[in-house]
């Protein structure tokens, strides 16, 4: 049994930055192994993507993407724009989707673009796609959505949408029946990444 | 003694040289001819047409202008079945691009990649390379405007107005006297394309049977390809003959005075 829903991912996008925030939590069975696992990983300057599902899978996937992103850059000189990783991302998982190895990984996916600011994309495991102002994967999503829905606005501050992720948090720890003690954030704006404070029960006083 | 060094394309001839893909650049200079011209606001192709019997059926209205996809057109010069493999290919390209990024594949990627295609046909398998030059004009959001040549050798370059196919060294050396930087709009690359045509095709008259014209522009964020009708690359044409008929009468009355 897959344990894919009992991690959680959220994001948020707003005009001027979007940010992802990951669940810590590695477990196997009924046993949590980590509590400080990194699930959000660099893909180039401006693009992270936050990774939960099996644990070989999420690994492998990220790096694969991410290397052949840096193979693009390389090769011709400029960046792939956060649309086009997106489109790039979801066609390798559905090509891998109907292969003998799929990867079983939920997605979101962050990025800053030159010209059409920041965006945020869904993308699960059967390789759906959907640009979003926010979103979240997992049963830790199903307390967090109604909080984003109603404190969402496109003109929120870096510190607002924070904010908004601890109240989310703060509902996982309250009501989830899976301990995610810790969640990691990441913000991707007009200056590139950057790594906020780790949510956890201390931050919520 | 050329004959021990020029039946396969993969040897080289004492002086270094590769005769199969010699002969394909001689197939091109002897083609009809194809120029290209960068301007401020857009780009264009123009290119002679050789077949012009009046029995031929008109099925194509454009016999040697491709368009690629969204953002790009090409002209060729060359033996045109060779042409057709080679367009149909560019096509294939494009479209693996926009499959893989959801976005129009970037100009230079698609020449790039076509051209890998051309050297692997003087290095192995085939018994020939390609008999075709290709003037590409297109858009991207990288470096905007853009035109681009490439041979059957698998070379190519980036350019701001050029000429492939029959007496192009002449075209260019015009091209290079009569083409200004950064300040030559679309209806003067227009203008400059006809008269660059009529000096380089070796006609007495210019006729709009005998041209093609593409131009590429950008509006609200599109990508707008046109190809003209005859009758506005017979309004050229005519535009052309006025400036020249008064350039002519200009010269005359200058030596009585």
């Amino acid at each position: 049994m897959s344990n894919i829903n009992l991690q959680c991912l959220l994001g948020i996008q707003c005009n001027d930055f979007v940010m992802i925030a990951a669940d810590q939590t590695n477990s196997h069975s009924i046993m949590v192994m980590k509590d400080d696992e990194e699930k959000i990983y660099r893909i180039s300057d401006k693009l992270v993507m936050g990774v939960v599902g099996d644990s070989g899978d999420t690994t492998q996937f990220a790096e694969y993407i991410a290397k052949n992103i840096q193979l693009y850059k390389m090769r011709n000189g400029y960046e792939l724009g956060p649309t086009a990783a997106a489109n790039f991302t979801r066609r390798n998982l559905a090509e891998y989707l109907r292969s003998s190895t799929p990867y079983f990984v939920n997605i979101l996916l962050g990025g800053y673009d030159k010209e059409n600011g920041p965006e945020l994309y869904f993308m699960d495991y059967l390789a759906s796609s959907v640009r979003v102002p926010f979103a979240a994967h997992g049963f830790g999503g199903f307390l967090s959505l109604s909080i984003m829905d109603r404190y969402h606005k496109k003109d929120l501050t870096e510190e607002q949408a924070y904010e908004i992720l601890k109240m989310c948090v703060k509902e996982v720890h309250k009501r989830l029946f899976v301990s995610l003690p810790n969640f990691q954030v990441t913000v991707v704006n007009r200056e590139g990444i950057k790594i906020l404070p780790v949510i956890d029960s201390s931050a919520m006083k | 003694m050329a004959r021990r060094y020029d039946t396969r394309t993969t040897i080289f001839s004492p002086e270094g040289r590769l005769y199969q893909v010699e002969y394909a650049m001689e197939a091109i200079s002897h083609a009809g001819t194809s120029l290209g011209i960068l301007a401020t606001d857009g780009i264009l192709l123009a290119a002679e047409r050789r077949n012009t019997n009046k029995l031929l059926d008109e099925v194509f209205f454009s016999e040697k202008i491709y368009r690629l996809n969204d953002d790009m057109v090409c002209s060729v010069a060359g033996i045109t079945s060779d042409a057709n493999v080679l367009t149909n290919e560019l096509r294939l390209i494009a479209q693996r691009y926009l499959l893989q990024y959801g976005e129009s594949i970037p100009c230079e990627q698609l020449v790039s990649w076509l051209c890998d295609v051309k050297q692997a046909y003087t290095q192995y398998g085939g018994k020939r390379p390609f008999g075709v030059s290709i003037l590409y004009m297109g858009w991207d959001k990288h470096y905007g405007y853009q035109l681009y040549q490439s041979d059957p050798s698998g070379n190519y370059g980036g350019w701001k107005a050029t000429c492939i196919g029959n007496n192009s060294a002449a075209a260019v050396s015009s091209l290079k006297q009569e083409y200004k930087e950064n300040e030559t709009t679309l209806a003067e690359a227009q203008a400059l394309a006809i008269k660059v045509l009529s000096k380089t095709l070796d006609m007495t008259k210019l006729t709009p049977e005998k041209v093609e014209m593409a131009t590429l522009t950008r509006k609200d964020n599109k990508t707008i390809i046109r190809i003209l009708t005859s009758s506005e690359v017979e309004k050229l044409i005519a535009d052309f003959e006025k400036s020249e008929a008064e350039a002519e009468a200009a010269k005359k009355q200058l030596p009585k005075s």
